[in-house]
């Protein structure tokens, strides 16, 4: 039996323990995915990326403790905010980026684009365009999985905007209907593009949105990834159970804009400065290192070089790659039947 | 060497802007994120963040300095190991690189092949004749050549009957075929095309759904992807609206979108077109709505034969199919192959009445139509051919091409309305590809261009019916 959501429920980073190495792994990956996305943002800013770009700068925890939840033989599908889910996973920088500069090395060949990649291979579906439509595609792996009989979950990540499309609660609803497992992942970064979620949502406590539906809910620090990961084990284990879908509601910031060409006028600095002096999950996890004597300054630095020189390669890649051969036009619409 | 900080374009149309303030100045150390200048746009002023860590060795550009083009160098950024003698190579005025943006791809060699000689070719992308090869407008020499196999051993089948059986077969040899939709289980389908289905199959591969065509059809789109064959239901095509969404962002674009990477095998079927005395919400042709999408396959069958053959087939493709019935025909009956490997071939039109004088188009429920209209023509002295669309994309042209260079004259049949209508296609592609054999120009034939009205005497004047075929033979065939 589904439960009723749980009480609003905070997880801290005391309740959980990470070893060391776990603890240097996730700094990499969240370093992995800043740097990544500074770079992508310069590049936009050099007109080698075109179009939408979402950068997600700031919410690193989240996809780095998730991921920490769950095996490679799960699912994971996500909106058009999917740079950080993507190298969360596993997948190559340097294909991520050429994805990013339109070019034949990218994920999707170049025609995709920075909201459209895939990696069958890492079990990532995407890379979705139109808000919340992500949500019942990933029920449907999630439905996939459990008409197969494996014992597999589907990350399916949505943004606090996306909470208020209607195709998400008719997931949810079929979710709990069939004991899905299915883990929802509500990214509350706060700000719908520039509708603050106190302007958007009726009721500011996204993890209750399946209590309709019986969907256990929890409320997390999304700035703290041993939290993430913590409330992430919980949920995973609540499906592979085959309790059915799980709510997670990861309360975390973007600090850039919507996209690469909004200001973000719509908050002030104040709140972005102290997200990022007080909340940064990248210091925050730097600060136990250095204070647990798990590494010293230089050490985090040859983690920083490293990381910098990863990202620097995979620019590399994506401004040298060549655009897809015009050929490619006409490629891939149709499977020969 | 020291870094260059170049202007940044802060959208796609961007070329230049002002350069408003420095939040920096030089000597100052700075980390990656670290807010350095801001940049005002026609649009907004926005914030420069570094992207590399280091010291601002030398400001290029000062602030308040307006028309600063994109990519121009606006400060060096000393590396930890540098110090203000690295700046003495670099000109005062900076070397400004201009990005390297890869040419756009290839318009000429996509312009030439839009201008073919002699030909008054129409005007898009790739142009209307020569078209590259994988280019679904392409005439298609497979279906030129494929000829339907012939059966011997027939048994009478209701269109219902036929398309329960295609499923019911298909289910039988592959595992990943599932039914999904609204009633498609107990209820054995609200109109019965489910019928039996459920005591074969169990609730496991015939799955009733809650009303909720969007949520359903993304999640069996999604199931899709991971390999599952769902064969979605709606009760009619005219909830299918609440889910287009999905049938064209999810089903028919992800395999693009992903570099060939997701495919999507999944048949969205269910009774479309025109009902009877149902109003404009439940009455209405959606063929050149799906027709319009590349990534999809669209068929409409008329016989139960077709039902059969065409449905076995969409179950079996790697794509996306909508599948166009009507409800008016599922207590039709036909005479269908008896055989388990009857299956027809998508894409490929099917002569339902040869004739020389008119060639009349039509899908679905219009074949009927137009097969009556034929027995009327010929008692008139005109003797008409009749094709029977099948699929509607892709278009068999070279059916029809052949037949229009033996008629010279072309009627086009549907239920739907004219305006960019799958008769507006055919007429183009006509001109297109046999401009030269017209002896009159293509007439259509199509519902008014009104809602469906409920009252019985105006909902007949809205739906084509056999006499507006025959006048529009008449008409072309100038008698």
């Amino acid at each position: 039996m589904a439960t009723t959501p749980k009480r609003k429920r905070v997880t801290t980073r005391a309740d959980n323990l990470a070893s060391s190495d776990d603890l240097l792994k996730y700094y990499r990956e969240m370093l992995l995915i800043r740097r990544f996305e500074e770079k992508a943002g310069q590049l936009y800013g050099m007109g080698l990326i075109g179009g939408f770009c979402h950068l997600y700068i700031g919410q690193e925890a989240v996809v780095v403790g998730m991921q920490a939840a769950i095996t490679g033989d799960d699912g994971v599908i996500t909106s058009y905010r999917d740079h950080g889910h993507m190298l969360a996973c596993g997948m190559d920088p340097a294909g991520v980026m050429a994805e990013l500069t339109g070019r034949e090395g990218g994920y999707s060949r170049g025609k995709g684009g920075s909201m459209h990649m895939f990696s069958k291979e890492k079990n990532f579906f995407g890379g979705h365009g139109i808000v919340g439509g992500q949500v019942p595609l990933g029920t449907g792996i999630a439905f996939n999985y459990k008409y197969r009989g494996q014992n597999r979950v589907c990350l399916t990540y949505l943004g606090d905007g996306a909470v208020n499309q209607g195709q998400v609660y008719e997931a949810f609803n079929m979710a709990a209907l069939w004991k899905l497992p299915v883990i929802y992942c509500i990214e509350n970064n706060q700000y719908a593009m520039g509708t603050s979620a106190q302007r958007h949502s009726a009721s500011p406590d996204l993890y209750q949105r399946g209590a309709a539906y019986g969907i256990p809910g929890e409320q997390v620090d999304g700035m703290d990834v041993l939290a993430v990961k913590a409330a992430g084990e919980r949920a995973v284990a609540h499906c592979r159970e085959g309790n059915g879908p799980y709510i997670l509601e990861l309360k975390t910031y973007r600090y850039r804009g919507h996209s690469m060409s909004d200001p973000a006028k719509y908050r002030t600095k104040e709140e972005l400065d102290k997200m990022r002096k007080e909340h940064d999950p990248i210091d925050m996890v730097k600060k136990l290192l250095i204070d647990g004597n798990i590494i010293d300054e230089a050490g985090l630095k040859d983690i920083d070089k490293e990381v910098k020189s990863e990202v620097a390669k995979a620019a590399e890649f994506a401004q040298n790659s060549p655009e897809p051969d015009v050929s490619e036009l006409f490629t891939d619409i149709l499977i020969d039947a | 060497m020291p870094i260059e900080v170049l202007m940044p374009a802060l959208s796609p149309t961007m070329t230049e802007g002002t350069l408003a303030k420095w939040t920096v100045k030089e000597g100052d150390k700075i980390a990656s994120g670290d807010v350095i200048a801001e940049i005002e746009t026609d649009k907004a002023t926005m914030e420069v963040e570094a992207v590399d860590e280091g010291t601002i060795g030398k400001i290029v550009i000062a602030e308040g300095a307006e028309n600063v083009a994109v990519n121009a160098v606006i400060a060096y950024i000393l590396e930890e190991d540098e110090d203000a003698s690295a700046l003495d190579n670099i000109s005062a005025t900076g070397s400004a690189p201009k990005a390297e943006v890869a040419p756009a791809p290839a318009a000429e060699t996509v312009s030439a092949s839009a201008s073919i000689p002699a030909q008054p070719a129409a005007v898009s992308a790739s142009g209307a004749f020569e078209r590259a090869s994988g280019d679904p407008r392409a005439m298609s020499e497979v279906n030129a050549t494929q000829d339907e196999k012939t059966y011997t051993s027939f048994k009478t089948q209701t269109v219902r009957e036929a398309l329960r059986d295609a499923m019911a077969e298909e289910m039988r040899s592959d595992e990943n075929v599932y039914v999904m939709g609204e009633e498609v289980a107990q209820y054995q389908g609200a109109y019965k095309v489910t019928q039996g289905l459920l005591d074969e199959f169990g609730d496991k591969r015939v799955v009733d759904t809650p009303i909720t065509e969007y949520g359903f059809t993304g999640m069996a789109t999604g199931a899709a992807f991971m390999g599952l064959k769902p064969i979605v239901e709606f009760m009619t095509f005219n909830f299918a609206m609440q889910a287009i969404d999905h049938i064209i962002n999810s089903a028919a674009k992800t395999l693009y979108m992903s570099g060939g990477q997701l495919g999507c095998p999944i048949v969205f079927r269910g009774p479309n077109g025109v009902a009877s005395r149902v109003g404009a919400q439940h009455s209405q042709c959606y063929a050149s709505w799906y027709a319009h999408c590349p990534g999809l396959k669209v068929v409409s069958p008329w016989s139960a034969a077709d039902a059969k053959g065409l449905l076995k087939a969409a179950i079996r493709d790697p794509n996306p199919v909508v599948f166009l019935e009507n409800e008016l025909l599922y207590g039709t009956s036909f005479e269908v192959p008896d055989d388990e490997d009857f299956v027809l071939p998508i894409g490929q039109a099917k002569i339902e009445r040869e004739g020389t004088d008119v060639t009349i188009v039509a899908f679905s429920i219009m074949v009927g139509k137009a097969l009556k209209a034929a027995e009327q023509l010929a008692e008139q002295g005109i003797s008409a051919e009749v094709i029977n669309l099948r699929s509607i994309r892709p278009l068999d042209v070279n059916t029809i091409v052949r037949s229009v260079m033996k008629t010279n004259r072309l009627v086009t049949c549907e239920e739907g309305w004219h305006f960019a209508g799958i008769g507006a296609e055919i007429a183009s592609t006509i001109m297109e590809h046999a401009f030269d054999y017209l002896d009159a120009p293509v007439a259509r034939v199509t519902g008014e261009d009104v809602p469906m009205p409920y009252a019985a005497n105006l909902e007949v004047l809205a739906v084509p019916q056999e006499k507006h075929i025959v006048d529009a033979a008449k008409a072309v065939c100038y008698r």
